[in-house]
């Protein structure tokens, strides 16, 4: 029972992140029908963000900041990879995204490819292929509930993670700009026709994505503190496999289909499947996408001619 | 005159092709360069990369299913001919003595591992076209990458082939000769299959699936068999690459990067051009070797291969998304400026 | 040229044809000229420098790997160039970057041979690399000496193929007999890297001794290189109460693991293997790899004076500790040249009887001997632990197997 409350907890820890970029995925995708293939590599920037950012600040207070300050140096910090990473998400979509509205959607999704990939090789000549560590924010401390031990690192991961998918919910179903943003997301045409800014909804929607993903970014590097340039790459698709999952377009699948892969991939690797605990991930796609192709939670949609 | 019969015209093509390449392979080893080893061993390379961006081609270009495994069909095209040459058709070919006996028997065995593991290749192709069906764009692109990994996975699991350790002791049978004679078979086939009736029914798949489909073309039977000659023709370029020297194979040589690269060749000659795939693939195998001579002169410590392929890629998209030749063919290229 | 009804255009056979037969003529005519011998044997000019060839991973994930290996190449040559050379002719090291990829390392080495002409190759770190390269080496009748490539394979490609570090095998045998012998554990976990070759083969070799010896493996859990949430695994190994665990992988992983395993309130002990060398290997796993041992190929604290020697040159020029690899590398250029001056004569196959002859070189590493399967024979292996933050020499295996408990140094 021990064993399974921590895979669950594990699982959990680690879908919450999941769930976190699989929102940003799972926005762009419900606008623009687009696979944003360089959301991952966004939230590598974050990381990354948090790492030098975070690294700066460690080396001028030099220890000698208390716990309050030590948050408030994390907050901060996490602020600087919240803009740098809706700076590039907007960047990404005004200039590779935005002229290919029009265009067949293979050229959209061949340019985000080369974006995602712009993103991680770039990263690693700028950055450096070497992993490197990301800096201690705050202290870790070790939690046991009843032989289950658990870091505070996790239960911070679960409720940062669930205060910003809150937020989001409000924006969506409480804001006049989340109705633009669902109206956009029904029928872009008509929605401008009812004059909807719909270039500006869709640059806050990208906007809106990076955010998250950058909290992920932050949340997983103190988490997991090896961050390399590549480490979008695998997250970043699994978190699309979530989307998918929970049914793409839709906001709480994309937390559900977070949260699923999450615990399925930490059952796996307890068990003696471990070897493949990647591919998992794709058989699970494979299997959504054969037998209930629109998700947990989408509807069925005809093509219309 | 009443022309020859095609399949008369087609041997004489075949028999001139052949010797063509024969006197090619003595001939480009006697130039008396420096180095001359190595600028062979890129231009076999580079052969072997053209036959994966025109099957690649078939697939993307002419069906228009975008698939992004493409590496995985190689592998286990590879995989299985290697496996078929080290557990079987080594150990027969070592025990006869040698001579023309020996030599005959080395070249049939490897083109039979070679088709072999085209063939097994082509069912996974089956296997992976079947979710085509109903998959459009984008979710085919995942479905096909993570097709990709699986087989990468799967085949990282399995000791008999090396596993991790990779894939050591294949004979190294497969030379110039031979990836250039598959080379050309590709090409011919695919220019072929194009102007087929069954091309035909590939390119209206490709252009409106949905009025192809309304028009009483079997759009699922099309795309499958897209998948499957696509497949195949990759499979024989894995088993030729897995016996060519250094004949080692490792899974982390067919990952998604891989397909990416083989998928930028296609993009950047122009998705439905053969020409156009011979063409981006030779820039492209050419592109690391001048870039790895340009790091030199440069004293670069870091290789930007990779930046500059996307760079190009989303530039090429934005710019002339068509890529070098669009959907023509270099010879209908020339013939229109001339008129 | 043939317009059918509908509008396309097929090309005309005819015009094909005509090609053909230019090109084909052509080439028939190169049939003309004599063939040029495929495998080659390197023959260096009797004067100016003797050029060697270096592949190594100077970029991509494994690049500290391969820029500690090219560093120890490049200070050994150094001292040799400036102590008169081989004959009074300098040795000139050229070197090319395989970018950590099997593919690249076939590619750089094919170049240093044909293209460059070298007498012989010193690489790779990786073995996978290596077997990548080393059929290369062998047909062109190159000898090719792996300083750190510790797969039991490599050395089977050929006759050309050496290696002057101790093998895999050597390691999982040996850690395993420590831990059984030393440290008096009978029950043991094992957490596999299963994308290295490295990992799933020592995890072999331990398996074996480790029971063979009355030990339990009783848990056993595998990951990938690169991943970065080990808790489902490390979960399932605590609940079977192992005394240590066996982790077989590169320190990239290992001090994330380390680290993953306390914070689940797991205290056993790590043993690893010389995958876990690295300046980066403390500042990864920090506290959590306090206690923990792993096998290494030398010690740089150790007293002795080639040691010494070799560290504080190393200090000096580079302004970092020198690794094992580097230590490792420091050897092999030295064996290589020392094989250079004792050769008959300055050619490929000369050259490799030279290096095969090799007895007692005083290396960083221990004494070289070169044995029959081209492999080092009886390389000393030192076990060193994490204590305080440091590492500290807890022993030293012998050749003949038996452990020798040497007291802490600092």
């Amino acid at each position: 029972m021990q064993e399974f409350l921590q895979n669950l907890l594990n699982g959990v820890a680690v879908g919450a992140i999941y769930a976190l970029i699989a929102l940003g995925y799972t926005m762009v995708y419900g606008i623009l029908k687009l696979i944003n293939f360089a959301h991952g590599d966004i939230f590598m920037l974050g990381s990354f963000t948090g790492f030098y950012a975070g690294g700066w600040a460690a080396a001028h207070l030099n220890g000698r900041a208390g716990t309050w300050m030590s948050w408030l140096v994390a907050g901060a910090v996490m602020l600087l990879a919240m803009t740098v990473c809706g700076l590039f998400g907007y960047l990404n979509e005004r200039i590779a995204y935005r002229p290919l509205r029009h265009a067949p959607r293979i050229a959209s999704l061949i340019t985000a490819i080369g974006v995602s990939f712009f993103l991680e090789y770039g990263g690693q000549f700028v950055f450096g292929p070497d992993p490197k560590f990301f800096p201690t924010l705050v202290k870790k401390h070790l939690i046991r509930v009843d032989g289950i031990v658990t870091t505070n690192y996790q239960v911070l991961v679960l409720i940062v993670a669930v205060i910003f998918m809150a937020i989001l919910q409000f924006i969506i179903y409480g804001t006049k700009f989340g109705r633009a943003m669902r109206a956009v997301s029904f029928n872009f045409e008509t929605a401008s026709l009812m004059g909807v800014p719909t270039d500006r909804i869709i640059s806050m929607t990208f906007i809106i994505g990076s955010v998250l993903a950058a909290v992920a970014g932050i949340l997983y590097g103190l988490s997991y503190p090896k961050i390399d340039p590549l480490m979008g790459i695998l997250p970043g698709l699994k978190a699309f496999i979530a989307a998918v999952l929970g049914g793409i377009g839709n906001v709480p699948g994309a937390v559900v289909g977070g949260l699923v892969i999450g615990i399925i991939e930490s059952f796996v690797g307890a068990s003696q499947f471990s070897s493949f605990r990647d591919a998992i991930a794709f058989v699970i796609l494979i299997v959504i996408l054969l037998f209930r192709p629109s998700g947990l939670f989408g509807k069925y949609e005809p093509e219309k001619v | 005159m009443k022309q020859l019969p095609w399949w008369i015209r087609d041997a004489i093509s075949a028999a001139i092709f052949v010797s063509a390449l024969i006197g090619l392979s003595y001939g480009l080893e006697a130039i008396p360069i420096q180095g001359i080893a190595y600028y062979n061993r890129i231009i076999v390379l580079m052969g072997i990369n053209i036959t994966l961006a025109v099957s690649l081609n078939i697939i993307n270009g002419h069906a228009g299913q975008f698939s992004l495994g493409h590496a995985g069909f190689m592998a286990i095209g590879a995989y299985f001919a290697a496996f078929l040459t080290v557990d079987y058709f080594s150990p027969w070919v070592n025990r006869i003595p040698e001579g023309p006996a020996q030599w005959l028997a080395q070249n049939g065995l490897l083109l039979l591992a070679v088709l072999s593991g085209g063939t097994l290749a082509a069912i996974a192709g089956f296997i992976v076209g079947q979710p085509s069906l109903r998959l459009r764009g984008d979710y085919l692109a995942i479905v096909t990458l993570g097709f990709g990994e699986i087989i990468r996975v799967v085949i990282l699991n399995i000791d008999t082939v090396g596993a991790a350790r990779g894939f050591i002791g294949i004979p190294a049978w497969s030379n110039f000769f031979w990836v250039y004679f598959f080379c050309g078979l590709t090409i011919a086939l695919s220019w072929r299959l194009v102007n087929s009736s069954v091309g035909r029914a590939f390119l209206s798949v490709r252009e409106d699936e949905i009025a192809a489909e309304a028009m009483g073309v079997d759009t699922t039977k099309y795309k499958v068999e897209a998948f499957v000659i696509g497949s195949f023709l990759a499979g024989v370029a894995g088993g030729l690459f897995a016996h060519y020297t250094p004949a080692y194979l490792n899974p982390t040589m067919f990952t998604f990067i891989r397909s990416f690269e083989i998928m930028a060749m296609v993009v950047l000659g122009g998705l439905g051009s053969i020409s156009g795939a011979v063409v981006a693939a030779i820039i492209l195998t050419f592109l690391p070797e001048g870039l790895r001579a340009a790091k030199d002169m440069l004293h670069m410590s870091k290789d930007p291969r990779m930046v500059i392929y996307s760079v190009m890629l989303v530039v090429l998209m934005l710019t002339r998304p068509q890529g070098l030749f669009g959907r023509r063919e270099i010879w209908q290229l020339l013939r229109r400026k001339k008129s | 040229m043939a317009r059918l009804e509908h509008g396309l255009e097929c090309a005309p056979v005819m015009k094909r044809n005509r090609f053909f037969p230019l090109v084909a003529a052509l080439a028939l005519l190169l049939t003309a000229c004599p063939r040029k011998n495929e495998v080659g044997t390197a023959t260096a000019p009797n004067t100016g420098d003797i050029l060697i060839g270096e592949y190594g991973s100077l970029t991509g994930p494994q690049a500290t790997f391969g820029q500690s290996t090219h560093n120890g190449i490049m200070m050994a040559i150094d001292a040799v160039n400036a102590a008169g050379g081989i004959h009074g002719r300098k040795i000139k090291v050229l070197t090319e970057d395989d970018q950590s990829k099997q593919e690249e390392a076939a590619n750089a080495v094919t170049k240093l041979i044909s293209q460059n002409n070298v007498l012989a190759i010193l690489g790779e770190v990786g073995s996978s690399n290596s077997l990548a390269a080393a059929p290369i080496c062998q047909a062109n009748k190159v000898p090719m000496v792996t300083p750190s490539s510790t797969n039991p394979k490599v050395t089977t490609i050929g006759d050309y193929i050496f290696r002057i570090c101790f093998t895999d095998n050597d390691v999982g045998s040996n850690m395993a007999r420590y831990v059984v012998e030393q440290m008096h554990v009978k029950r043991a976990a094992i957490l596999t890297d299963v994308k290295t070759d490295y990992s799933t083969g020592l995890t072999a070799t331990i398996e074996k001794t480790f029971t063979s010896l009355g030990g339990q493996i009783v848990g056993r859990a595998s990951y990938s290189n690169g991943d970065s949430d080990f808790r489902s695994q490390l979960t399932a190994i605590k609940q079977t109460k192992p005394e240590v665990i066996f982790l077989p992988g590169y320190y990239t992983d290992v001090g994330q693991i380390a680290i993953q395993a306390r914070d689940l309130g797991m205290t056993q002990p790590f043993v690893g293997g010389d995958g876990w060398e690295s300046p980066k290997l403390v500042e990864i796993g920090g506290k959590a790899l306090e206690g923990s041992i792993y096998a290494n190929h030398y010690f740089y604290a150790d007293p002795t004076p080639v040691v010494r020697n070799f560290v504080q040159s190393y200090r000096d020029r580079y302004g970092a500790v020198p690794d094992g690899m580097a230590a490792l590398a420091f050897d092999a250029a030295r064996v290589l040249a020392d094989a250079l001056k004792r050769a008959k004569a300055l050619d490929g196959p000369s050259v490799r009887d030279a290096i095969a002859q090799t007895r007692d070189f005083p290396g960083v590493t221990g004494s070289i001997t070169i044995g029959p399967d081209r492999n080092a024979v009886g390389k000393k292996m030192v076990i060193e632990e994490i204590k305080n933050g440091q590492l500290t020499l807890k022993g030293v295996i012998e050749p003949r197997g038996a452990a020798v408990q040497a007291a802490a140094t600092r």
